[in-house]
């Protein structure tokens, strides 16, 4: 058997929408974990952590239970769709969200956070709104990690295979993603496509990361000292 | 104070976590020099009825028997991959056949135990009448997904694939059906409500935690080709005597009827 480009290409659209809905989704959640005083404030930085020590086979059973018709997150979507989350893309989409949260979240935090505090000082002193500020002093110099948790996210979402395993359904061109067409293509013992996909993953995965590590570097070095 | 205690409960986690994994380590060593534990790979539709022999056995015997169920394609790999199983309980008899060919297991053993049934399966709040109407129902507009195994290492999902097309609705039904790894999954996609409809083993509609959850049409032993189903003692195992000894408990009167109570038909029915 042949590569299957189709399990490729759904596996690149997924990444892309998540990665993207993370970045929109992980600001604000990322500049309230960097700027809140709140005393339980670790609380939410441990929940937004949780996926990356849960076993993705929690995530998927609960992601499983609430997206179906017995939970009434899945009776409203029924009610409003006419079928149920799970076997879907946007089932996908929802689980792969929450599994990947933490590896954008985190980035952004931490770059928001180190970004000095006498420039944000100075930028409320001359009188720019905290939304102002965020765009035009603490976004900029945090660029570095908002690439950082945008591709760790994509590329976690590129290698993800317990939550899609449980949620997706395995159907082509749906929910069949390239981690679990070479699981599928192991169990069949066919070794040879297996191994040529696993290999195009890997180097994707490796190029995809070098690029990015080596766009950092430079953003480094010519960007603005802090 | 306050951190007082949280420094002494988290020293006594710590202890748990210590004395939890030296237990552990401790059954394992036992394992080694006492009486042998075996280790069978089985698949899926087995999971009741096997679980239950083997503790009749281990009263009977003393000798502790382990399972690992799953997808039989899936098991026969790791089994090629040197996977430490002393038996194998198949659902088909090819997968044990490849593993004869490949010397992964001893041809002698080779034994058909039993006959795996298909069911279709909806559950019981559907108002889907499967029971009257059999795989009819699947063509109603309410049914948006279909639960199979994967056909590709799964021999339900064969025996579900060959059932539709028998009856002609393969081609209408293909983008409905989801598939599962192995037969529980698929029965687990049903019965969570996630997909409405699934071809699982007989042996799981009338399994004790799905009982009273569900309603299912058996699908006529004509319309796919027989579950025969094969046992084998495997090339890798350490107890060899002990596996061979469990496999002819299993062909007994008292295991067979055990089998025949939790879904499956025996081979001389």
């Amino acid at each position: 058997m042949a590569i299957d480009w189709q399990a490729f290409w759904l596996t690149i659209q997924l990444a892309i929408t998540v990665s993207a809905i993370l970045l929109f989704l992980g600001l604000p959640v990322a500049y309230w974990i960097a700027f809140s005083r709140w005393r339980w404030k670790f609380l939410v930085e441990a929940v937004v952590a949780l996926p990356i020590v849960l076993p993705p086979t929690v995530l998927g059973f609960y992601v499983l239970i609430a997206l179906g018709p017995r939970s009434p997150l899945g009776r409203w979507w029924v009610s409003l769709t006419g079928h149920t989350l799970a076997f879907t893309f946007s089932g996908l989409v929802i689980g792969s969200i929450l599994y990947s949260l933490p590896f954008a979240v985190q980035p952004f935090a931490a770059s928001f956070d180190g970004v000095d505090r006498k420039l944000i000082a100075a930028s409320a002193t001359l009188g720019a709104s905290p939304l102002r500020t965020f765009f035009r002093v603490i976004a900029p110099v945090s660029v570095p990690g908002l690439i950082t948790g945008t591709a760790l996210s994509f590329a976690h979402t590129m290698g993800e295979f317990g939550v899609v395993l449980m949620v997706g359904g395995n159907i082509p061109g749906v929910t069949r993603t390239v981690s679990i067409d070479i699981f599928d293509r192991v169990q069949a013992s066919d070794y040879a496509t297996a191994n040529e996909t696993a290999l195009l993953l890997l180097a994707f995965s490796f190029a995809m990361l070098a690029v990015v590590y080596g766009v950092n570097r430079k953003a480094w070095v010519i960007g603005p000292v802090k | 104070m306050r951190k007082a205690i949280g420094s002494v409960s988290s020293a006594v986690l710590a202890a748990c976590m210590v004395l939890s994994s030296t237990r552990g380590w401790a059954q394992e060593k036992q394992a080694k020099k006492g009486a042998p534990e075996l280790v069978v790979a089985a698949a899926a539709d087995l999971s009741t009825a096997l679980k239950e022999i083997g503790e009749g056995y281990e009263k009977k015997t003393g000798v502790k028997v382990n399972f690992s169920f799953g997808a039989s394609g899936a098991l026969t790999q790791q089994i090629q991959n040197g996977a430490p199983f002393d038996l194998f309980f198949s659902a088909d008899m090819d997968y044990p056949r490849q593993l004869i060919t490949a010397g992964d297991a001893d041809g002698a053993s080779l034994y058909q135990y039993a006959v795996g049934k298909l069911v279709l399966w909806v559950p019981a709040d559907s108002s889907l009448d499967v029971e009257h109407r059999g795989m009819n129902v699947l063509l109603d507009s309410s049914v948006k997904k279909i639960a199979i195994a994967n056909p590709e290492h799964a021999p339900y999902g064969r025996a579900a694939v060959a059932a539709l097309k028998h009856a002609g609705l393969y081609d209408r039904l293909a983008d409905r059906l989801v598939l599962g790894e192995n037969i529980s999954q698929a029965a687990q996609f049903v019965e969570s409500g996630n997909a409405q409809a699934g071809f699982v083993a007989f042996a799981h509609a009338i399994a004790p935690a799905m009982r009273g959850k569900g309603k299912y049409w058996e699908v006529p032993v004509d319309f796919y080709p027989p579950l025969a189903q094969g046992m084998i003692v495997l090339s890798h195992s350490r107890h060899k005597k002990e596996a061979a000894e469990f496999l002819e408990y299993v062909k007994t009167k008292e295991a067979a009827e055990l089998l025949r109570k939790y879904g499956f038909a025996l081979p001389r029915d």
